[in-house]
This record gives structure tokens, sequence and C-alpha cells, in this order.
């Protein structure tokens, strides 16, 4: 056996580049960044031919902590970058960073496009409810009556929820992950991997300097277990510290509605079992609002069908050959292209 | 005043006023004619057109031709905003332009004359469909009395018949509804034109039967309605005076030729260049008058590899071809001014990121929306100077339909050896006009590419060619190369960010010199007609060149000592243009704009300059260059 039949497999830390990460420290971003080297290692992922695509903000920051290509590009602007990439290479492995302000202000438009056309991609948008790298204006996930620097008075926009958002524009793949709940980030970063086509994935990012604890009603070890609920495909829809919450459908509200096993005559087969291709159940999850029902987290939506690149390639494909079957000799460059049509010799 | 009968349906009236044209015993043999066909967009004008255009070419005519059609998609029938025409200049001569007024006007509807006949030479031949003038139209037209029976027309000749009516006998047998029947109408008026200069009928009869190949009876429908013009024609000749025109062939450079519009060819050149430097051609746009036809024709071309991309909006137009370039294609965008506008952001990221791209600027009346389908030269600031921060870029312009082509070629070539975008800069003009092209050969030109020694223990994303002064072109999926790209200032050699003061003072001024030294692979400027010194050179760019060369060949033919130099390379100039503009007493600067070539040029340090300036959505005329130019002379042998 000689060291030169396989590359030794690449760890985390090899995903790491020299760069400094300037961070705040204590921020929520470390977290994520960690581990998604860590799934680039699980995945096998080849350096040269995984890109980082961003936008800007904190979040956007990130290319430049990986070891693989990287474009730290302008506001909002990631997806319609990416899918351009995708267009010229579809063999790379994208992963976009985006965060609230740059995937659902400045950028929505481009966000809701790649996600209905379903370029091969893992989009993660660091949701912070806040402008961080701006120094804390209300975002447009950032809670009504938010006061910040912009809003003094508190704001008056009705936030977006971005998962939410996604279902509506018909991605195929949504998730919430917590930046700090690293297996759950870790299992959901590898599911969007493995899915073809446009993964959405909202994770929840504390940014302790301008929003710190946003999230910890659902997120802090004392209250997360009876205010989140970690969903899992093929799996009951329970929750709690007991694990004795769980969702049934309140079919008068078309709704799903948070009970305790026992209580009321509850049984445990009343319980919904999640079904990750259900895109009802997906969007009845997302909009639950963390106040009398818990907040969702987990992969909300997997449902397989062709990525863009592959419906691109494929109707090529077609194109040449049905070409191929005319009367006439197929064109193979521009030059029988100049020559089709009327034309005549002087 | 003359009056012939014929049938009660033709009447032909030529006012004895005006001097005939019209000789009875044989055509009266033309060098060139402006013919303009008007009616309602729904009357098929274009079609109509782009037929006459093909027949002209086949006979071995030169030709210049401009569709004018409505912004609205389909205005009320009738109304005069609803008027398309389309404007032909064809001769036994080079054809420069589409002449300053028509000599021939077919109105097929009452609005169709009101909005043209101003345009028509004074004691030139209008041709109507009476059928088409009834009270309502009349009135919708916006004439209070027909203009049939007052003296609105006294200054030219008339053909009035009724097309309608006869258009419906000719293709009775065929068995249309009377609607269809009716839409055949425009193949009559275009077979009477063709008997009006003797043009042949084979290349519509062959367009129209590939067209309906299917539909045998609209095809034989509109081939009995051109047959039935025609013979009208006849008929004229033989109970009137009329006798038609002849126009001679023009001498033309041997080769296979056909009809392009300035949008094919730059399709053409972009997909050309792709081959040409063997990359992807990713070409993202969001559609736009008039820069849209782009777009239409690449995507006709998928099975040769080219791709396109309609994106949701400008901006990720341009971020796509940024992107598609990234990752190693040739990414091009496309738009007019307005959604120029939203790209620039992208654009000025590309200079940063110092990656090619090419976007193509087919230009349209603006500010604002202004007039989607009128021609203007008004971007070329925008494309100079545009951006924000320190961010030069190549600017070149195309001169005409062909011209394109080679422009785009041109243009890909700039990006990729230099790594930077470029900005093409086209018009409404261009795009639509049609003129016969000399079909180019691809394997005439040369091929290009992105020189670079890649050293991968050494390498650095932002060492540069010495010659070039462009970086490396190094894209993912290239092992051990790993990098990243963006938009914060970059370290000059190893490209992580920096914010050291002397690192930024001199990245400004690699990219600075970087587009300055392109100068150096453009050609010397030669004047296109003229000497090389004289009174007067006129600057041109862009598509004021027919009319300024038109213009040019008139005043030589009348002994002044003019030029024209026409430019290609509006950013940066070519090096030798200062030294060939000294050698003119005056330059004279013709722009479709309110003088931006002319700031440019005077940034120089050029004093003997002078402007003249037309923002109207219209072309520059012949004879609008012609007396400025007399009226410099005038001032400077007084
Ligand atoms: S401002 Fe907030 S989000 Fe940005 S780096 Fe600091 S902690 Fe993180």
């Amino acid at each position: 056996m000689t060291d030169t039949l396989a590359a030794p497999a690449l760890t985390a830390n090899d995903f790491a580049s020299e760069n400094e990460v300037r961070w705040c420290p204590g921020c929520g971003d470390y977290a994520i960044l960690k581990a998604v080297k860590k799934t680039l290692a699980e995945i096998g992922a080849a350096r040269e031919n995984t890109v980082f695509v961003s936008g800007i903000g904190c979040s956007s920051r990130f290319p430049h902590y990986v070891n693989t290509y990287g474009f730290h590009s302008i506001h909002g602007r990631a997806p319609a970058i990416a899918t351009g990439a995708m267009l010229a290479n579809p063999d790379l492995d994208m992963w976009i960073i985006t965060g609230d302000g740059d995937g659902l202000s400045i950028g929505g438009n481009h966000l809701m496009h790649i996600l209905r056309r379903n370029v091969n991609c893992q989009i993660l948008l660091f949701n912070n409810e806040i402008y961080g790298l701006t120094k804390g204006q209300y975002s447009p996930t950032s809670h009504f009556a938010t006061r910040s620097p912009s809003s003094p008075s508190g704001s008056l926009d009705t936030p977006i929820d971005p998962a939410l958002f996604a279902l509506g524009c018909g991605a195929r793949f949504v998730a919430r992950a917590v930046d700090t709940q690293q297996k759950q980030l870790g299992e959901i970063l590898k599911a969007a991997y493995e899915h073809s086509g446009a993964s959405f994935i909202e994770i929840y990012q504390n940014c302790p300097v301008f929003n710190d604890g946003v999230f910890s009603p659902f997120t802090e070890k004392a209250s997360r277990d009876d205010f989140q609920i970690q969903v899992e495909h093929k799996k009951p829809l329970t929750y709690g510290s007991e694990n004795n919450k769980g969702l049934i459908s309140n079919q008068s509200q078309f709704d799903l509605k948070p009970v305790t096993i026992g209580q009321d005559g509850i049984k445990p087969e009343q319980i919904i079992t999640h079904d990750q291709t259900n895109r009802t159940l997906a969007f009845l999850l997302a909009q639950m609002s963390g106040r009398d029902t818990p907040t969702a987290t987990g992969v909300l939506y997997n449902a397989s069908e062709p990525s863009y690149e592959h419906v691109v390639t494929e109707q090529v494909s077609k194109i040449t050959a049905r070409a191929k079957q005319r009367p006439e000799p197929a064109r193979s460059g521009i030059n029988d292209v100049l020559r089709q049509g009327f034309n005549w010799e002087v | 005043m003359t009056i012939v009968k014929n049938d009660d349906k033709i009447i032909l009236i030529i006012k004895t006023k005006v001097p005939a044209l019209l000789d009875k015993t044989k055509r009266q043999p033309l060098e060139t004619v402006v013919v303009r066909i008007a009616g309602d967009s729904g009357d098929g004008i274009q079609v109509t057109g782009s037929q006459l255009s093909l027949a002209n070419a086949m006979q071995g005519s030169d030709l210049a031709t401009f569709p004018d059609y409505p912004s609205e998609v389909r205005a009320p029938v009738g109304t005069t905003y609803g008027v398309s025409a389309f404007q032909i200049h064809f001769g036994g001569r080079d054809i420069k332009t589409i002449g300053d007024e028509p000599d021939v006007l077919i109105a097929l509807n009452p609005a169709a004359l009101k909005t043209n006949l101003e345009r028509l030479r004074t004691g030139g031949l209008v041709i109507i469909d009476t059928g088409a003038f009834t009270s309502r139209n009349i009135e919708k037209a916006g004439y209070e009395i027909s203009p049939l029976e007052d003296k609105t027309l006294d200054a030219y000749k008339l053909i009035k018949t009724d097309i309608s009516k006869q258009t419906l006998a000719a293709v009775a047998d065929i068995g249309l509804s009377r609607k269809d029947s009716l839409r055949c109408k425009n193949f009559y008026a275009l077979g009477l034109v063709y008997w009006l200069f003797d043009r042949q009928r084979e290349s519509t009869y062959a367009w129209l039967q590939k067209k309906f190949a299917v539909h045998k009876n609209v095809a034989n429908a509109n081939i009995a309605a051109l047959d039935a013009g025609h013979a009208f024609g006849e008929t004229l000749e033989a109970s009137s005076d009329l006798a038609g025109y002849s126009i001679g062939p023009a001498q033309m450079e041997n080769g296979l030729y056909r009809l392009v519009t300035g949008a094919q060819t730059m399709a053409w050149g972009l997909a050309a260049a792709a081959e040409l430097c063997d990359r992807k051609l990713v070409f993202a746009s969001y559609p736009i008058t008039p820069a849209t036809p782009i777009l239409h024709e690449l995507a006709t071309l998928k099975d040769l590899g080219v791709v396109t991309f309609q994106a949701e909006d400008e901006i990720a137009a341009a971020c796509a071809a940024l992107g598609a370039s990234f990752a190693g294609a040739l990414g091009v965008t496309s738009s007019s001014g307005p959604g120029i506008a939203l790209k620039q952001e992208t654009i000025s990221l590309a200079v940063s990121v110092e990656l090619p791209m090419v976007i193509v600027n087919t230009q349209r009346a603006g500010p604002s929306t202004g007039m989607p389908t009128k021609t203007e030269q008004s971007d070329l600031y925008q494309a100079a100077f545009g951006r924000h921060g320190e961010s030069p870029l190549p600017v070149l312009a195309a001169r005409s339909p062909a011209d394109c082509f080679d422009v785009a070629i041109e243009a890909s070539r700039i990006a990729i050896e230099y790594m930077t975008p470029v900005i093409v800069l086209s018009d409404g003009f261009i795009g639509n006009a049609s003129e016969p092209w000399l079909i180019a050969d691809v394997n005439d030109y040369p091929r290009f590419g992105h020189e670079q020694i890649i050293i991968p223990e050494a390498f650095a994303p932002f060492k540069r060619h010495p010659k070039t002064l462009a970086r490396q072109w190094v894209t993912p999926g290239m092992e051990g190369l790993e990098h990243v790209l963006g938009g914060l200032e970059k370290d000059h050699v190893t490209g992580a960010i920096a914010y050291d003061p002397e690192n930024h003072q001199k990245m400004t001024d690699i990219r600075a010199q970087k587009i300055a030294g392109i100068s150096r692979t453009i050609p010397d400027l030669e004047p296109d007609q003229g000497d090389t010194t004289g009174d007067i050179a006129i600057v041109g760019w862009g598509s004021t060149y027919g009319p300024i060369s038109r213009a040019v060949t008139n005043l030589r033919n009348d002994g002044k000592a003019v030029s024209h130099v026409h430019l290609r390379h509006l950013f940066p100039f070519a090096d030798n243009q200062d030294e060939l503009l000294d050698n003119f007493r005056i330059i004279l600067v013709p722009e479709l704009n309110a003088g931006q070539l002319l700031m440019m040029i005077k940034a120089t340090g050029r004093q003997n300059l002078q402007g003249l300036s037309k923002v109207s959505g219209q072309p520059f005329m012949v004879r609008e260059i012609e007396a400025a130019v007399d009226k410099i002379l005038e001032k400077i042998n007084d």
C-alpha cells in the first residue's frame, strides 16, 4: 500500500482558513462556522469544488474563514451570483451565506427566485433579528416594537418569518436550526447537502452585542424543552422536559394544537407523526409562533425535485437530440448559424 | 390634374404642379429610393417591411431599414399611437442611412397618414387604402374632414384605391374568414410596391410557403394578395402615365450575404467570442426594450452550448453574469439605460474583483422610462463614469448592425485578456435596423484567451501579468488554488482584505493603469473617409456613423476638406487620437445627446471643438450634418 492511492480525509481543521476570525466574542456565528467545517469534513467535501458565496453583513464574512473557494459579494446578491456560477459549472458544491437583512431585506427578491428555481445549493440564513454590521438597527425579522438606533420608539414593521417565506417561495427543503444546538445543526447541514436543489436553513443566531438573548425563550436550557419542538421525519411531534407534550391536529381550525399526553384524555397515538414531505404540515409547523405553541426546529420540509441546473442541462440535451433528427445537418458552431436562413451570393 | 378611373376602384391623381417624375413609356431609373410603410400595429407592417428588404437584397440592391413601432403592444385599432411604420432606403449604390425623408409613403389607414405624412418629401408619392378611410377611422386619427377631400395631399402624388376590398376579392376563393382575408392586405400593398420598383416576388413566395407550411391556405391567400397588388400596378401602367421605376444593383463585395439586425449580430458576436476563447457563454438578462432581441436570439442557440438566463431583475442578471465569470464562463449581461443603472453596483464589484464580464447597453431615449422605442446616445457618461468609487472600465461602441459582431468579439477579448468588465454601447437604432451583411467567418478572427502562468506554490490571486496587468483567472474546481474574492479592498498581491492606505492608493492606481494600458491593443485611429488633415474632422461614435458617412461623401464630392473619424474606443481612446485630431482646424462632434463625447474629448485639453447635438429620439438626417459643416466652413473661410 502506498500513500499516493488516496488523499487522507480532510478534518474540520483542514477547512479553516488562515484568516483571523473577526466576529465579536460570543457571537453565534462561531458555532455555525464550527458546525459547517465539521460537516464539510464529514461529507468528504473537496476543497477545490466547494464554494461559499455571501452578501454583506456580519454573517457574510464567512467565506473568508473557510479554506475553499469563496466570493464575498455585495449586499443581498449572493443568490444571483451563485446562480450564475452554477450555470457556468453545475458540478460545484455551492453554499450561500446570508443574514436576515441581506437575505430578506435588500436581497429578498433574489432569495425568492433561487428558491423557486431550485438551484442546487445550501442557503444558510443567519437570523439574529438585527442589523449587526451597521450597528444595531431593526431588521425585517425583528419583533414588532423593537427598540434600536433607527427605531428609538419601537419598530412598526411586522416581521417576516424566514421559513414561512421560503415555503411560500416554493423551496423544496426548509429547515430551522439553532447556533448552539450543534448536533441538530450538523444533521440538518448534512441533510441539506444531500438534498438536490436549493436547501434553505434558517439558523437562529444570537448577536450578544445588539440583540442578546432574543431567542432565549426557546433556546436556553431551562426553557428550551418546553418551548421548542425538534422535529424529525417519521417521528411523533412530541416535546417537553418530560417529553409528554405533543401536537395534534386541530381540525376545526385547520391548525396544530399543543396538548399534554394523558391530560383531557389525550392518547399518544393522537400525536401527529412528522412527515417531511408534507408541505401543509411544514407550513403549520413553521407558523407556530413560539408563544402558545413551541417554535419548531429541524427539517420541516424535504421533498426532492430536479434541480435547476439539471433541467437546464436536460433541455439542452433534448434540443440537441431533436436537432440531430432533422433532415438538415445539425449545426456545430456559430459559423453554421450565420449561414442558416435566407442568404444570397453576390 | 389628371384623373384616371379604372373599374371605379382605382383613382390615380397626379397633381400637375408637381414636376412629373413618372414616365409612361418606360420605367424611370432611380439611384436610390426611400419607402415608408405605415399602418395599424395589427396590419403586419414589420413583416411587410422585412419582405421588401429581402426582395431588394435578392436583387442586389444595397439597403438600410428601420422599424418604427409603438411602445404599446396592441394599441386600439385606428389610433395614431397604434401606428407601426417601417422605413427602407434601397438603391444601386452603397446605402448608409435609412434616408432623411421618404419618397413614397404607403398609408394603410388615416392614422398612419396623419402620423407619417409630415416626413414625406414634397412631391413624394402617397399610396392609400381608401377602404380604411371610413369616417370612424378618419375621426379616430384626429382629422376633422377626410384628408382625401381637402388640401392635405395637394403637394404629393397619390395612388388611392380600396386595397381592403380588392384584397377580399383576391382571396375570396381560398375560404378564409373575412377577418383573416383582410389580414392579407399588407401583402396586396407589398405587391403594388414590388410592381412600382420592379422587384421580384419569389423570395416572398418562398418565405410565405415556409412560414405557413402548416396553414397552406394562409400562405396561398397572402400570395394571391401579393399577386393581385402587383397586377393592380400593371393595370395602372396600362391605364395611366405611371410606369414605375427601375433600380439597379449596387456594387457590393463578393461573398455570401444575409440581412441582419444589430441585435442578431451582437448575439452572434458574443457566441462567436465564446467559441474563440473556448469558454461557455452565460448570457443573463432581464427583458427591456429595445435590448431584449439579443436575449431572444441567444435563447435559440442552446444546442451550441449557449446558456441564457432570464433573471428576476436587472441586478440579478448582472450578478449572474459575474457569478458565471467567477466560475470560468464568459459572463455577459445586457440591458438598456435604466437597467444598466441598476447593474452598476455589480459592475463596480467586477472592477474590484477584476473578473471579466461584458455589459451590452442598447441605449434608448431617457432619462427614466423616457421613450423606450426611440434611439439616443445619452448613456456614454453612464458607461464611462456611472459607477461609485474609482472604477474605470473600457467602453466600446458599435457603429452599425454589421459592426456589432466585431465589437462583441473585441469586447470579450478585452474583458478576458485584461480581467475587466467591458461596456458595449449599441442603441435602439442599431439594434433594430437591418442591413445586408457579408457573413463573417469565425475562423478569420484570432483566437484569444487568458494568458497566465500559474505556479501553484507561489500562487496569489492578485499577481499580475507583467504587460497587461491582468490578474490570474483561477476558477473554482482548480485544485490547490482555493481563494476568496470580495468587494472589500484587497492586498495588491495576496488578495486578502486590506485597509492599509498605501495599498488602496496602489490598487486604485493599478486598476486605472490596467484600463489605460488597453489602448496599446487598439489599432491606430484613421479617418474612415477623407484625408488625415483638413478643415474639419467630424468625430462620431455609434449609430451616427451612417448619416455622418453619407454627409462626408456628399461634402467631399463638393470639394470640401472634411474627414470622418469614427470612434469605436470611447474609453480609453486610441493612443494616436489626439495627434490625428491636431491636423484639423475644427473638430465637429455630432451626437444624439447633449454633448457627452464632446465633453470627454474636451477633457483631454482640446480647444477647437464644436458639438452638434440632437436629442429628439430620431437619428440625424444627412442634411443636418451637412448644414453644420457648411456653417463652420462659412465662418472659417470668412
Ligand atoms: S455584531 Fe452581533 S452578529 Fe455581528 S459579529 Fe458582533 S455579535 Fe456577531
